[in-house]
This record gives structure tokens, C-alpha cells and sequence, in this order.
């Protein structure tokens, strides 16, 4: 990075962050999304003490701002004996912070499926686990498409504070590039495109899903 | 097919003194009444006398505070009553057919009998086009719900119920949010199957059909059994409040 002209070794830099950007992203829905998932089977539990200790998880969370999380995670291990890389606490913060935000996601879409659903299957005799994976699921899942996918924007944008544990994503790379080339309005205009590229499918996606919601587009072959 | 759990002596459903209530209201004032196999039983009264409550507490969707309801031989009063075991035997169906609705209507019937009794799912298929031709919706295999009408969807409903080979079946209501059109061919399904010797509870506003079908009628008032007997009742009413009831024309 001697050059003072940004050149295709900057542009080849900063599109490898924007890759482990879309790596970190990949790590905290699938991660996120798996503890999310449990979270949100905690929070609708037939257990009153498994529902506020998950209630509890979500609000110390949801209370923290992920900078802080990333810093004790960070920080926070190594005395404990706990070694972490940049990328593991990283990816540890993001998804604690994913599965509480997810969790209640799905909690509300887990919920908004019509009591009689529940109590139809009961009346069948079916299990609450039953009840749950093949008749209140599969419906919540329907429901949660869109949000989900809305949600990913956030993880996306999210993952740039990663920087502060010195993790090289797209954010930081730009930083490193600025501090060799003194450009900043150009390099944070480079970023900003791409992490709108990285973004706005995303949100059209989750436009294209909220707008076919429910069960709208089955019923156009209905045949009457 | 399925064994009784009960004696085939003794009545199926039975409700001795129950009391119900949510919060202040009192809902179930001392209410029994008794359903032979093979019985049809109607339950009429105005809107808020307590008959869907009546309804669910056979089921165990609702607690009581006292009083006892025998179901099946089943102790629905008892606290400690495997709620499976009971359910396995009762079959009800809603005014809101509550079909679901990310299923077909074959995997609507299928569903239970698979994943609750066990059954292989050739065999569950089977059933589920028997009990499907037996209320006339034979050619809705593949349909998903919101692709029926209102009174499919309710034949739909009852045919999921069927195939569970309940002991006894409840109906709530079950024509109140049809329209008038389609409302004689759900009737006309329960008409057969109380003829087919099924032993059933049903709420229903429909007096005519009540007439006909119920061996015995239900008067609810105010949480109680105000008057019960045959059909006849509906024609030489005792109390006041059902001779108001049915002049109502309701
Ligand atoms: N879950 C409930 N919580 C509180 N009140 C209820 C509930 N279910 C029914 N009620 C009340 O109990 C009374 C009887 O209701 P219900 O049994 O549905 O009457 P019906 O079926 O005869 O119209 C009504 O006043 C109703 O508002
Ligand atoms: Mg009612």
C-alpha cells in the first residue's frame, strides 16, 4: 500500500473485505439463526422459567449495544484462559446479538399464527411438539420470510464493527486503505457503494417477499 | 374398527352439577345432562348461555371449578386425566373450520392419524379418501383449503374428525358462518352420520334441523339446563324463556 493512487490493488483489498463481510454475515445467520431458533422455541415454552430466563437473555442482549458485546468477548475470554482470534470473537458477538434479535422475530411470528390452529391440533390429539413442528411452524415460517430477510440487511451492516476487535472486513479495509492514501471521502463512497450493493438486493427481496405474504399466490391458479 | 374404552353400557358423555366460570362471570351453573351411544344430543339456547363453553369443557379445553363430566369412561374432572387418551375418543369441529392451511385437504386428514395413532401412510391415504367420499368431497384430495368453499371446507373439517374414529362427536356451530346456500349440505353430512348410529353433541341455531335430527334437545339459559326432553319440547315448550326462545324464530 505505497501507492499513492488508488489503484487495482486498493479495489482488490477492499473487495476482499467486502468478501469476509459477506463470510461474517454468512456466520451470524447461520449461527444466529440456529440460537435464534432455540430462543424463540424458549420464549413460546409451556415453561414459565424457561420463558423468562429466554426473556432475560433477549433483554440483556437486545440492552447491550454490539460494540460492547464484541469488547467483552474480546477482551473479556483471555483472562478466563479463553484465547479468541479476531474473526471467533467476532463471530461469537454477532451471533449472540443475531439469535436475540431473530428470537423475537420469530417469538412474534411463532405467536401470530391463530390460537384455533393450535387448539384444532390439540383437539386431534397431537402432541405440543407435534402441534408445534407440523402445524404452527410450518405456518410461523411463512410468516417470518420477510422480516428474516429484512433482518439480513441489518447482520450485513452490523458486521462493520467488527473492526474494533481489529477484524479486516470491508469497513477496516477501508480504513487501512485511507490511512496510506488520505482519500477518505472517496474510499467511504467506495464502501458505501458496496455495502449497498451487498444490501439492496436484500431489501427488494424482502419487498418482493412481504408482497406476496400469506397465501396470495397460490390462490391466482385457484380455478373456481 | 377402534375398541371403546368404555362399556358400551352407561352413557358416553356425562355432566353432573358443573360449574364454570371466568373471572366473575358465571358461565356453567350447575349444568348435567347425559348422551347415550348412539344418541344425538342438540344443545340450543340464546348467544351466551354457555353451550360452546358447555362444548369444550367435554373436551377439556376449558377447567371447571366443580361438578363432573365422564367422557368415554374417561374422568374429565379429574386433574391428572391424559388429555391424549380423552381427545383420541372426542372429535369436534368449529364454526371456524380451522383446516390448515399450509396443508392439502389429504394431508389435513392425514396428519393426525400418522404422526398420533401411527398409522402407515397408505393407510392413512386410504382412510382419508374413505371419510372424504362419506361427505362428498371426494375429487378435493389435492385442494388446499382456501381453494373450498366455506361449506367444503366445514364437510372437510368433520371428514378430519372422522378419521380419527372418534367415539363421539361435538359440533359447535359448525353452519353459523355459512351462507344460507351452503349450510343444508354440512347438515345433510351430520344428518347421515347421526343415521350412521354416531353419537353426537351439537350446538346449532337450526331449529328445523335440531327437530330432526336430535333425539334429545338441550335448553340452555343463563348457564343452566333450562329445559331438556325431546324434540317435542320445541313445540310445547314448558318454560317461558324457550317458548320466547323459539317464537324468536331463531
Ligand atoms: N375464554 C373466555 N374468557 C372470558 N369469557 C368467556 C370466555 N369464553 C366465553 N366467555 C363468556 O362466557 C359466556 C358464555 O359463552 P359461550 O359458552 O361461548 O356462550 P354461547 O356459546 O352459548 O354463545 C359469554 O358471556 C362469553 O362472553
Ligand atoms: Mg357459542
Amino acid at each position: 500500500m505505497i501507492a499513492t493512487q488508488l489503484g487495482a490493488s486498493h479495489l482488490q483489498f477492499l473487495l476482499q473485505g467486502a468478501l469476509w463481510t459477506v463470510v461474517l454475515s454468512a456466520i451470524a445467520l447461520v449461527g444466529g439463526g440456529l440460537l435464534g431458533f432455540l430462543v424463540a422455541l424458549c420464549r413460546v415454552s409451556a415453561s414459565r422459567a424457561v420463558r423468562i430466563a429466554s426473556g432475560v437473555y433477549v433483554q440483556v442482549v437486545q440492552g447491550t449495544p454490539l460494540l460492547v458485546i464484541m469488547f467483552l468477548v474480546f477482551f473479556g475470554l483471555p483472562p478466563l484462559g479463553i484465547n479468541v482470534s479476531p474473526l471467533t470473537a467476532a463471530s461469537a458477538s454477532l451471533i449472540l446479538y443475531v439469535s436475540a434479535y431473530m428470537g423475537e422475530i420469530w417469538r412474534g411470528c411463532i405467536e401470530s399464527v391463530p390460537k384455533p390452529q393450535w387448539e384444532a391440533a390439540e383437539c386431534l390429539a397431537m402432541s405440543r411438539t407435534q402441534r408445534m413442528f407440523y402445524v404452527v411452524l410450518p405456518q410461523a415460517v411463512r410468516i417470518a420470510t420477510p422480516p428474516t430477510v429484512g433482518f439480513l440487511v441489518q447482520i450485513v451492516k452490523n458486521t462493520s464493527l467488527a473492526s474494533v476487535v481489529g477484524f479486516v472486513e470491508l469497513a477496516r479495509a477501508g480504513q487501512i486503505i485511507n490511512n496510506s492514501l488520505f482519500e477518505p471521502f472517496l474510499v467511504y463512497l467506495i464502501i458505501a457503494l458496496l455495502y449497498f450493493a451487498m444490501c439492496y438486493p436484500l431489501s427488494r427481496w424482502s419487498r418482493r417477499l412481504e408482497r406476496r405474504t400469506g397465501y396470495a399466490r397460490r390462490q391466482q391458479v385457484v380455478t373456481p | 374398527m377402534s375398541q371403546p374404552t368404555s362399556s358400551s353400557a352407561g352413557p358416553v358423555v356425562a355432566l353432573r352439577d358443573v360449574h364454570k366460570s371466568f373471572g366473575s362471570l358465571k358461565v356453567l351453573d350447575g349444568v348435567s345432562f347425559e348422551v347415550a351411544r348412539g344418541e344425538v344430543l342438540a344443545i340450543i339456547g340464546r348467544s351466551g348461555s354457555g353451550k360452546s363453553t358447555a362444548l369444550r369443557c367435554i373436551d377439556r379445553l376449558e377447567t371447571i371449578e366443580s361438578g363432573e363430566i365422564t367422557v368415554c369412561g374417561h374422568r374429565v374432572s379429574d386433574p391428572k386425566l391424559p388429555l391424549r387418551a380423552l381427545r383420541l375418543d372426542v372429535g369436534i369441529v368449529f364454526q371456524s373450520y380451522n383446516l390448515f392451511p399450509h396443508l392439502t385437504i389429504e394431508e389435513n386428514i392425514c396428519l393426525a392419524p400418522v404422526t398420533v395413532k401411527g398409522r402407515r401412510r397408505a393407510e392413512a391415504r386410504e382412510t382419508a379418501r374413505r371419510v372424504l367420499g362419506q361427505v362428498g368431497l371426494g375429487d378435493k384430495l389435492d385442494s388446499y383449503p382456501e381453494q373450498l368453499s366455506g361449506g367444503q371446507q366445514q364437510r372437510a373439517a368433520i371428514a378430519r374428525s372422522l378419521a380419527m374414529e372418534p367415539q363421539v362427536m361435538l359440533f359447535d356451530e359448525v353452519t353459523s358462518a355459512l351462507d344460507p346456500e351452503l349450510t343444508g349440505e354440512v347438515l345433510r353430512v351430520i344428518e347421515q352420520l347421526a343415521a350412521g348410529g354416531m353419537t353426537m353433541v351439537m350446538v346449532t341455531h337450526e331449529m328445523g334441523f335440531a327437530r330432526r335430527v336430535a333425539d334429545r334437545i338441550v335448553f340452555m339459559h343463563r348457564g343452566k339446563v333450562w329445559e331438556t326432553g325431546p324434540a317435542t319440547i320445541l313445540e310445547a315448550p314448558e318454560t317461558a324463556e324457550l317458548r320466547q326462545f323459539v317464537g324468536s324464530g331463531l
